[in-house]
């Protein structure tokens, strides 16, 4: 199935925090994320795909177009999806992710506008988000490459009728040719690409110094 | 992280992909198209013939066994967006560590050139060619080796590593509830008690053990025997899997190379013996300062260990044929360190003329060779043994001197070792600490070069069973906490990291496999 990334304008990560940033002791432990889409009509979404960095639970609420007379609704589509098994150690903490239709708790379609709530309970990291935001929409259906069926599967009363005795059938000999002909086009396909093992230029591996880039 | 359903088709594809480029896929084809020859094989049913063929020629257990060993060496596929490096190593300030050192490494080589004149690489003129060619069997006697020396030592690699931080990680700069207590300070995961208990559950005091079972006071029909007859059952089914399955009890001495040969799914074919063949003509046409450190390194390691020093000649050997073989550069694609690069003389900054040094592109360090030495006790055919040892190198040593994640790494076996301590003796930790006897001091070399050199030889060989068997490194941790457990009391009473290293410094004595389950499955917390 073909995907098409929809272009999207990601605003900066606003923080929940009781009391000054700058002043207070603690960090935020959650931060938000607008992800608007000002150039495209409401579509169906298909995938969303990020890097995380620290992220350890992702909420995502979901705003959907509904009718002209009423306004549209933020519901969430996904709730505390765990991105890093254990928040105090590295697991996850830099993975890349991808997030499906059918992992979403409801239908995704006719998308507005979408806010991404990142949580981080562990005091340990000095920050936390996601890098490389990617949306994707489904892609063009892919014209069809199955053959009508009548082409694959002759019916049996179009086949001839068997000719003389003693001959073998010919739609035996012709499937057992081509089982033949597959294999040796096959054989000839496939280059096994043996080892040659050389690291030398042109027969020469005469060298100096090691090279720093 | 991806989609289950399409998780299994990408792990199905990527191996399909690495098969075809082998020497069994032609082997495979070329029995299939021989076996044409056969009466049972119809042409009506030819594929499903041809299968039949395959299992009941055995030709099917070999492609199992290859998807089997692709599937423990080979990480799996990650996320299609990841890049190259991702695959490498997932944490960007591991990998930017990683760079530095190797920088490091290519600095102290090109000093090294520069201080001694002499090239990195060169051909050997005709003469010198024969000359070495005579004497492959006993290349002890090199010339002058005292102007050389070893490009890092272990301990140099340990400074490294005690300074490697996670810059987004808030530690600070004095001493908090965030500062790990040990040496190393970044907060990778590693297994707890429970978890290791869960992990190595065959090690337990209810399963037999070989290193345990088979002591002179235990009558033999308790378990010895019977497990040498399943081990001679596995050898006839010739299947990789059981075999790993089985040698987490330990191996019969008598089983012990087939067995791991089978596990690494090494099985010396003629064309194997020619690529050996091979390695070795390069060796004798060209002339790498490698080679130095090469026969530096014996010199100072093995030569110089009771158990070792007869196996000199094929150290050379393998070590020198090790350097030349540019297939071992495949494991750079899930090693953390990238292999160093060179141009052909004169031909600098041109890209065609780009090279890897030395061909394998893994510089040797002290110590390098101990990974090869115990191998020798089990394989006599150099061909083999070098097989051997470069499957085990690419499956696992390589770990041991990458700064990677990866629960196998160095970093992680470092922690895993600082954790386990502290967690179960914290008075032991805690006195050695303040006596400046940071633990890891003591074991880093051990880890560093899985036990090889420190243990008596039939114990490391029931260490590296096990390391097979649970194709992991996280053994080496554990035992080497559980050799500080053993010393507990002597170690309390020490005042200084000498004396604790002097308690430390003889662990031949050392019985690995009551150490292991005593400290994983005995001890009361």
């Amino acid at each position: 199935m073909s995907r098409v990334s929809v272009p999207c304008h990601v605003k900066g990560t606003v923080a929940l925090q009781v009391g000054d940033v700058r002043t207070s002791q603690g960090r935020p432990g959650v931060l938000v994320i607008d992800v608007t889409f000002p150039s495209v009509a409401p579509f169906e979404l298909q995938e969303i795909m990020f890097k995380n960095y620290y992220t350890a639970f992702l909420t995502i609420r979901v705003r959907q177009h509904t009718s002209t007379h009423t306004p549209a609704k933020w519901v969430t589509c996904l709730r505390d999806y765990c991105l890093m098994p254990d928040p105090h150690s590295e697991e996850g903490a830099q993975e890349y992710v991808s997030l499906f239709k059918h992992q979403m708790l409801c239908d995704m379609a006719r998308v507005l506008e979408l806010r991404l709530i990142l949580r981080q309970p562990s005091p340990l990291w000095s920050s936390f988000t996601v890098e490389e935001l990617q949306i994707y929409q489904q892609g063009p259906k892919s014209p069809s490459m199955t053959f009508p069926k009548w082409l694959s599967h002759p019916m049996p009363c179009e086949q001839p009728a068997p000719l003389l005795e003693g001959l073998p059938d010919p739609s035996r000999v012709s499937s057992e040719a081509q089982q033949m002909w597959a294999l040796t086009e096959m054989i000839r396909a496939s280059h096994t690409s043996t080892r040659i093992g050389r690291f030398d230029v042109d027969g020469c591996y005469d060298l100096n110094l090691l090279s720093y880039t | 992280m991806l989609q289950e359903e399409s998780d299994l088709s990408l792990i199905i594809a990527q191996i399909v992909q690495k098969l075809k480029d082998s020497n069994l896929y032609a082997q495979l084809e070329r029995q299939a198209w021989d076996s044409l020859q056969r009466p049972e094989i119809k042409l009506e049913s030819l594929k499903e013939d041809i299968k039949e063929f395959f299992k009941i020629s055995g030709w099917e257990k070999k492609l199992q066994n290859a998807v089997y060993s692709e599937l423990s060496v080979f990480p799996l596929p990650s996320h299609p967006a990841a890049p190259p490096e991702h695959l490498k190593e997932p944490l960007v300030y591991m990998r930017k560590a990683q760079g530095s050192w190797e920088k490091r490494i290519l600095k102290s080589l090109n000093s090294m050139c520069t201080e001694l004149s002499i090239p990195l690489a060169r051909k050997r003129p005709v003469g010198e060619q024969k000359e070495l060619l005579n004497k492959w069997n006993e290349m002890g006697d090199e010339p002058d080796l005292s102007l050389f020396r070893p490009v890092y030592a272990p301990k140099d690699f340990l400074e490294v590593l005690i300074n490697l931080r996670n810059p987004n990680y808030e530690s600070g700069d004095s001493l908090s509830f965030r500062t790990h207590l040990g040496l190393i300070q970044v907060p990778l995961k590693v297994k707890d008690i429970p978890e290791l208990k869960e992990f190595f559950v065959e090690l337990g005091l209810s399963t037999g053990q070989l290193g345990i079972d088979d002591s002179t006071q235990v009558p033999p029909e308790l378990f010895e025997n019977e497990h040498v007859r399943i081990g001679q059952k596995v050898l006839a089914e010739q299947d990789s899997a059981a075999a790993q399955q089985y040698i987490r009890q330990g191996s019969p001495t008598a089983l012990r190379a087939e067995l791991w040969a089978l596990i690494l799914n090494i099985s010396s074919q003629p064309e194997d013996i020619l690529y050996y063949e091979q390695l070795k003509t390069n060796v004798i046409q060209h002339d790498l300062l490698v080679d130095s450190l090469i026969y530096k390194d014996v010199k100072l390691t093995a030569s110089n260990d009771d158990y070792y020093f007869v196996f000199e000649d094929y150290l050379y050997q393998v070590l020198l044929c090790f350097s030349r073989d540019t297939s071992v550069l495949s494991h750079f694609a899930y090693n953390s360190a990238s292999p160093p690069k060179s141009y052909i003389r004169g031909k600098l900054g041109l890209e065609e003329y780009a090279v890897f040094y030395p061909p394998n592109g893994v510089i040797p360090f002290h110590g390098f060779s101990m990974y090869v030495a115990p191998l020798c006790f089990l394989y006599h055919e150099p061909s083999k043994l070098y097989q051997i040892f470069r499957e085990m190198y690419v499956r696992f040593f390589f770990r041991l001197h990458s700064i990677s994640s990866h629960p196998s790494g160095i970093v992680s076996l470092c922690l895993l070792f600082e954790t386990l301590l502290q967690t179960y003796l914290p008075q032991l930790f805690y006195h050695l600490r303040e006596i400046g006897a940071q633990p890891l001091r003591i074991s880093f070399k051990w880890m560093v070069r899985a036990f090889s050199g420190y243990l008596a030889t039939d114990q490391l060989l029931l260490l590296w069973d096990r390391i097979l068997g649970y194709n992991s490194l996280e053994i080496l941790a554990v035992l080497a906490a559980a050799v500080f457990a053993f010393r507990a009391v002597n170690l309390m009473e020490v005042t200084s990291l000498a004396a604790a290293e002097a308690v430390l410094a003889d662990l031949s004595t050392l019985k690995v496999m009551p150490l292991l389950q005593i400290f994983l499955f005995a001890t009361v917390t």
